[in-house]
């Protein structure tokens, strides 16, 4: 019986029926990381002795009928910009290849709270920056449907672990897209919660006002499960909101009549690959079929968004990357003269050009005389897609669209021109601007046999409807009628 | 908008970067090219009466008692240092 084809459902179900037990399932996970992390790559750093030990602990809780959280016992793994008490976490940049965090992230407290095992630290392109996962310090994630193709990213390692069943279920990181769309490349289910749902405290700061912690699993069901332990109230991160605390699994219902569901027509026009649009039309009208409402919208605005977020995303990142100085921690260069060079040096070797790229473009929009007229003018066109969005919501309950323009390109195929790059994230970046949630689930194949992905985005705070929405799809279609990476 | 080689040093000054020949080259049409590509797409929109959006949620300022908590250990944060002395980060002689 191979245990890793579980969700986390069905394991903690049979961890409770005393089917299987939590140190079984813990050695088929790290078997299974020891067998295809050479050719996958998803791992950065795998923690077997520790989850070991948590595999026993959890265990002797279960043998003693503790009443556990369903995520009790279920091995997962968490991106490498998550920190995690006495184990590395790189961020995917030689900058930080050093960095033993003295304490752990909130998500990972509540990890620990909820009996979580930890199976390891996921690779991610350097600092979050990239949508491909060809800029991690530790090299290329291969996408386990095609292993000549990338897995999207930043979160590439997390959506790959998932799919190619190296992880129950993982935490990646969505600042303009990067669990939705790396999700979408892999076959797998990415949600973003709505900004200042999930504590940011311990998770490396990419761009501050826009990233969130995001669950990356199989299944529906599993990433309401996954929810119900990492959201909530935290008084270490300011921006945490104090909303009531859901049952997100309450949401999972095969239900979507009289459903509002928005089709924005920009999403289907432009370099859309034609299978992804065919798929994601199919959803609508299975949607339709089970009683929800098709309306097409218009949201003129969201062709600003992509521009929109590189202006703000950098601009902050730049900010927030100034820390790296070889000072407190992480990489120090080891030859220089004065404190000058010592800085410059530091980051010249210990950044690569994606993330020179940003602090550069950063700077240049925040420098003076160029603040007005790029940062200010973002801002100003954030707010004018933010009210879009407030508008199209008034006529509609959620609204549906393709995750990524296409299925999962091959390695170097768009490398060349960091404008092809950043289209990838054209469909995404548009809920962590206006702070919405959006929920990336798979629609079939296209005639490569790769997954596609579809998106649906909600109002602040309104993941039962997304989840809801996501869970009957994948109810009424069997999601990828149980087609795995095969890997 | 021309991006010119002396911008891209005079950036990386700025944000503390060496660059070498070959970056310069390569990052200044890049530059060049995203921010053409963004501020010809932005410029397109009249933001005239439009307030800039800092964030999207309407959150202020988050205070607490001023209170002694326990914090982290000195030896513990130490440990992450590149170099350290006395129970100290050790860095390049600033002063003369």
């Amino acid at each position: 019986m191979e245990l890793t084809k579980f969700t986390v459902c069905q394991a903690a179900d049979k961890i409770r029926k005393k089917e299987i037990s939590v140190p079984e399932l813990t050695n088929a996970y790290l078997d299974r990381i020891n067998e295809l992390n050479k050719k996958i790559g998803a791992y950065i750093t795998v923690c077997g002795q520790e989850a070991e030990k948590q595999a026993d602990r959890v265990q002797k809780k279960i043998d003693n009928y503790e009443e556990l959280p369903i995520i009790a016992g279920i091995p997962a793994g968490v991106n490498d910009n998550i920190c995690t008490s006495g184990v590395l976490t790189s961020c995917g940049s030689r900058m930080l290849s050093n960095f033993i965090p003295p304490y752990d992230a909130t998500v990972i407290k509540k990890f620990s709270q909820n009996d979580a095992v930890l199976l390891g630290k996921l690779n991610m392109d350097e600092f979050a920056m990239g949508s491909s996962n060809e800029t991690s310090w530790y090299g290329q994630v291969k996408n386990p449907w095609d292993l000549e193709r990338v897995p999207g990213g930043s979160s590439g390692g997390a959506a790959a672990a998932v799919a190619a069943h190296m992880a129950c279920y993982a935490l990646g990181s969505d600042t303009g897209g990067s669990a939705r769309q790396a999700s979408s490349f892999c076959g797998v289910v990415g949600l973003k919660p709505t900004y200042g749902l999930v504590s940011r405290y311990g998770l490396v700061a990419f761009a501050s006002s826009m990233d969130q912690i995001a669950p990356v699993t199989r299944d529906v069901a599993d990433c309401a499960a996954v929810m119900n332990a990492i959201a909530g109230h935290d008084p270490l991160d300011s921006t945490s909101q104090d909303c009531r605390n859901e049952d997100y699994t309450s949401f999972l219902k095969n239900d979507v009549k009289g459903l509002k569901i928005g089709l924005p027509k920009e999403y289907f026009s432009g370099s859309i690959q034609k299978e992804v649009k065919e798929k994601v039309l199919d959803a609508a009208k299975l949607f339709e079929s089970l009683g929800a409402t098709i309306e097409e919208i218009s949201l003129p605005l969201i062709e600003y968004a992509l521009p929109v977020y590189y202006i703000l995303s950098s601009a902050e990142a730049g900010s927030n990357l100034a820390q790296y100085d070889g000072i407190k921690y992480g990489y120090r260069a080891q030859q220089f003269d004065d404190l000058v060079e010592l800085y410059k040096k530091t980051r010249s070797e210990g950044f690569g050009e994606e993330v020179k790229r940003r602090i550069l473009l950063g700077t240049y929009v925040l420098s003076s005389g160029n603040y007005d007229a790029y940062y200010s003018k973002a801002l100003k066109a954030k707010r004018m897609i933010f009210e879009e969005f407030q508008n199209a919501y008034q006529k509609v309950d959620i609204i549906l669209g393709p995750t990524a323009p296409s299925s999962a390109f091959k390695i170097g195929e768009k490398t060349v021109n960091p404008i092809d790059m950043y289209f990838n994230d054209a469909y995404t970046v548009s809920a962590n601007i206006a702070g919405l949630c959006a929920i990336s689930l798979p629609c079939g194949f296209d005639s490569n046999g790769l997954p596609v992905g579809m998106q649906l985005i909600g109002k602040p705070y309104d993941e039962g409807t997304i989840l809801k929405a996501a869970f009957t799809y994948e109810k009424n279609t069997g999601g990828n009628g149980g087609i795995d990476c095969g890997i | 908008m021309a991006i010119t080689k002396e911008d891209i040093e005079r950036l990386a000054d700025l944000a503390r970067l060496n660059l070498t020949p070959e970056e310069i080259e390569r990052l200044t049409g890049d530059m060049e090219t995203i921010i053409n590509y963004s501020m010809s797409k932005l410029n397109e929109l009249n933001t005239d009466d439009v307030l800039p959006m800092e964030h999207v949620l309407p959150i202020r300022n988050v205070f607490r008692e001023d209170i002694c908590e326990k914090s982290f250990d000195r030896e513990e944060i130490l440990k992450n240092a590149p170099e350290k002395a006395e129970g100290c980060f050790l860095v390049p002689k600033v002063v003369e």
